[in-house]
């Protein structure tokens, strides 16, 4: 495969008078080389690169679906519920774009996480990719933000009183913790006023927001270049052609080895759209088929699957003012890890057994805290999940420390790859 | 490609295709294999209708019900339409849609099933006024439309086969599934009547606790307990399509789009292997 970059302002183009014409006054030439075919990422992508581009996949997919959605939604303390059944039952296809939204939430922070698992697995978070991984922080906090918004505009009863919850959590702050809430939710409950303003966050400020920093995410890779599962910098050794030897233009190698990716991840996607939208309850809860309700409360109320390890975190300590400092530096922890790593290598490949226990101890944790939280608050649940909040900021509170004593492998000179046999 | 990649890969195909054959077949053996539980539970308990104990069972009930059976649906709206309808609605569903997708002509459908006063084309409500509703019953019937998407279908089922006879409720009637309900028997002339014999347990710390044992048959109804439990399960089968009048075409556009995209993940995965030969 050949690869043509062109310098930028040199007048590249030998053919068409209408490309010529439109390349003089736009560089679209320039762009398709910076980002696809100029770039030069590792050859050794596996498996757990997939998840990247699946995360921009589902975003357009949620945006797309969202839409459709908003021209037959409509906002109201009254006419939400109602306007989702409409959806369901008479628009044409209804049904199926709020079954891609509603699969599609679940399937964002699934992808997310597992692309989250990988900068951990392979050191993606340390030093020069400092600011892609907290710019994707920032993604990830924004996402929940517009999960939790979602979440609440069908209207139905889980979604009221997880608002509650969810929104009492700000109470817990001393001193503005009262007022705090009472001006995120316009309202002294979860009213109306409330359910407006998360409609206009949920559709205009936090989609901004998030497709701001994920332009920013991407313009942070293009400088530092992916990471992969060596954790060695390709950069190291360019050939004579200036690029890196063990790199490959992302187009067309990786954008068709993707399509790959992206198929097997449909085929599962569709799956669970046409055959278990609900999934058991865990991604439709039977409680939400009921229309919100002040006065009466669901059996078990807890947040989706993606937020209850911080849920059962939040719920594990006595003291709820203590529990929502604790749910915070949760979240916050992930943003210290480039500077809490001190190993010298990046890769779980060349680490030691002290950090891959610690790893694994952690994912033990987070699924130890998701399984808590979905289950009601009773005591082998509440100590499940302060064993796991344990374990959880073990991780990241003793990384100085096992990062720097455990003993590393050496690391090799190039990636290491083997081709398909011919 | 790393030989770990690649196994990754196929063991990602291998899952999917596994997920979607148990999907399948689940979605084709589920009503079959809970229908004949639930007939065999009835089997081993109808061979008398008077003082034959049988009920001690009722939490492991299943609906068994299937919307892919057009019969039972047809019944199931007629009969709604006949028993229940006089104080329940089904405010999201149209008469019209019902016809349309129970296969039902429209000159029956309007024969039939729409009130003399209604339109094709109106949502289904009640004729009780609210008023007259809450000083029967304390509290409005509630709307039917989503109830088996809210409770599931084996909780309407075991709700209309766990009625009781208790003279101490106002309205006479009792119910394992929902204690304290506020809906009379209504389905006794079908069903007829029982009676729940409780037994007295002691508790670990000594307390004494009455508890369901088996419910006895005291009165007759027209139908027998096979009958009534067909009745039910088509009564339930409808709700349950009324819940998701979409669903029985979710999973018929759901095989094509499956394969659809297997077939696009195999050319996908070929294209891949034919571009990356000259990575080295």
């Amino acid at each position: 495969m050949s690869v043509e970059v062109h310098p930028p302002g040199a007048p590249a183009v030998k053919t068409g008078r209408l490309r010529a014409w439109f390349y003089k006054r736009f560089p679209i030439e320039e762009f398709i080389s910076d980002q696809l075919t100029g770039y030069y990422a590792p050859k050794n992508f596996n498996f757990w690169y997939y998840f990247g581009v699946l995360s921009l996949l589902v975003l357009a997919l949620q945006l797309f679906t969202g839409i459709f959605l908003t021209m037959f939604y409509k906002v109201g303390d009254t006419t939400s519920f109602n306007s989702v059944e409409f959806i369901m039952r008479e628009v044409d296809y209804g049904w199926l774009i709020r079954y891609l939204h509603s699969t599609g939430a679940s399937a964002f922070f699934l992808v997310v996480y597992l692309h989250m698992f990988r900068a951990l697995l392979y050191g993606s978070y340390k030093a020069p990719r400092e600011l892609l991984w907290i710019v994707g922080m920032f993604v990830y906090l924004a996402l929940m933000a517009e999960a939790f918004f979602g979440y609440v505009l069908p209207w139905g009863n889980m979604s009221y009183w997880a608002a509650q919850v969810i929104t009492n959590v700000f109470g817990t702050i001393p001193g503005i913790g009262p007022g705090l809430v009472e001006w995120i939710r316009g309202d002294y409950g979860i009213a109306d006023a409330t359910l407006n303003r998360f409609f206009a966050l949920h559709v205009v400020a936090v989609p901004l927001a998030l497709l701001l920093l994920v332009l920013l995410h991407l313009v942070a890779l293009r400088r530092t270049g992916s990471s992969n599962p060596d954790g060695i910098e390709i950069k190291d050794h360019l050939g004579p052609d200036g690029h890196p030897i063990d790199g490959i233009p992302f187009h067309p190698y990786y954008t068709i080895k993707d399509m790959v990716g992206v198929g097997v991840f449909l085929v599962l996607f569709a799956i669970v759209v046409f055959f278990v939208p609900t999934f058991g309850g865990y991604l439709l809860e039977p409680a939400n088929f009921e229309m919100a309700n002040p006065l009466s409360t669901p059996p078990d109320v807890t947040p989706s699957w993606y937020l209850t390890p911080y849920y059962a975190i939040l719920r594990g300590i006595p003291n709820q003012r203590l529990g929502a400092l604790l749910l915070l530096l949760a979240i916050v922890a992930y943003f210290f890890l480039p500077w809490l790593d001190r190993s010298p290598v990046k890769s779980m490949r060349y680490k030691g057994w002290i950090s891959r226990t610690f790893l694994a101890l952690f994912v033990i944790s987070f699924f130890g805290l998701m399984y808590a939280g979905l289950h009601p608050p009773d005591p082998v649940y509440v100590l499940l999940g302060r064993v796991c909040t344990v374990l959880y900021f073990a991780y990241f509170v003793l990384m100085p420390w096992y990062t720097r004593i455990d003993r590393m492998k050496p690391l090799p000179e190039r990636l290491r790859f083997r081709a398909h046999a011919p | 490609m790393r030989p770990d990649h690649l196994s990754s890969m196929r063991l990602a195909r291998t899952a999917a295709a596994i997920a979607l054959a148990v999907l399948l077949g689940s979605a084709a053996a589920t009503p079959a294999s809970a229908a004949s539980e639930a007939a065999s539970s009835g089997a081993a308990s109808s061979e008398s209708a008077s003082a034959e104990a049988f009920g001690s069972n009722w939490e492991s009930w299943r609906s068994g019900n299937s919307v892919s059976d057009l019969a039972s649906l047809q019944r199931g709206a007629r009969d709604f339409l006949n028993y229940c309808n006089g104080c329940h609605s089904l405010k999201y569903m149209r008469y019209s849609r019902i016809g349309q997708d129970l296969q039902i002509p429209p000159n029956l459908l309007q024969k039939y099933l729409v009130p003399a006063t209604h339109k094709a084309s109106d949502y289904i409500g009640t004729a009780m006024p609210e008023q007259d509703a809450v000083t029967w019953f304390g509290k409005q019937p509630p709307d039917l439309s989503l109830m088996a998407r809210e409770r599931g279908t084996d909780y309407l089922y075991r709700y209309l086969t766990t009625f009781y006879v208790d003279p101490s409720r106002t309205t006479g009637a009792n119910n394992l599934q929902l204690p304290t309900t506020a809906m009379p028997d209504v389905l006794s002339e079908l069903e007829g009547l029982k009676r729940a014999v409780f037994k007295t347990v002691t508790n670990s710390d000594g307390t004494k606790e009455q508890v369901f044992d088996h419910f006895e048959m005291v009165a007759t109804g027209s139908l027998t307990r096979e009958q009534y439990d067909s009745f039910v399960r088509d009564l339930v089968n409808f709700l349950d399509y009324v819940g998701e009048p979409a669903q029985a075409h979710r999973r018929a556009l759901g095989v094509w789009v499956v394969l659809f995209l297997l077939v696009f993940t195999w050319l996908a995965y070929l294209l891949k292997k034919e571009y990356w030969k000259d990575v080295h």
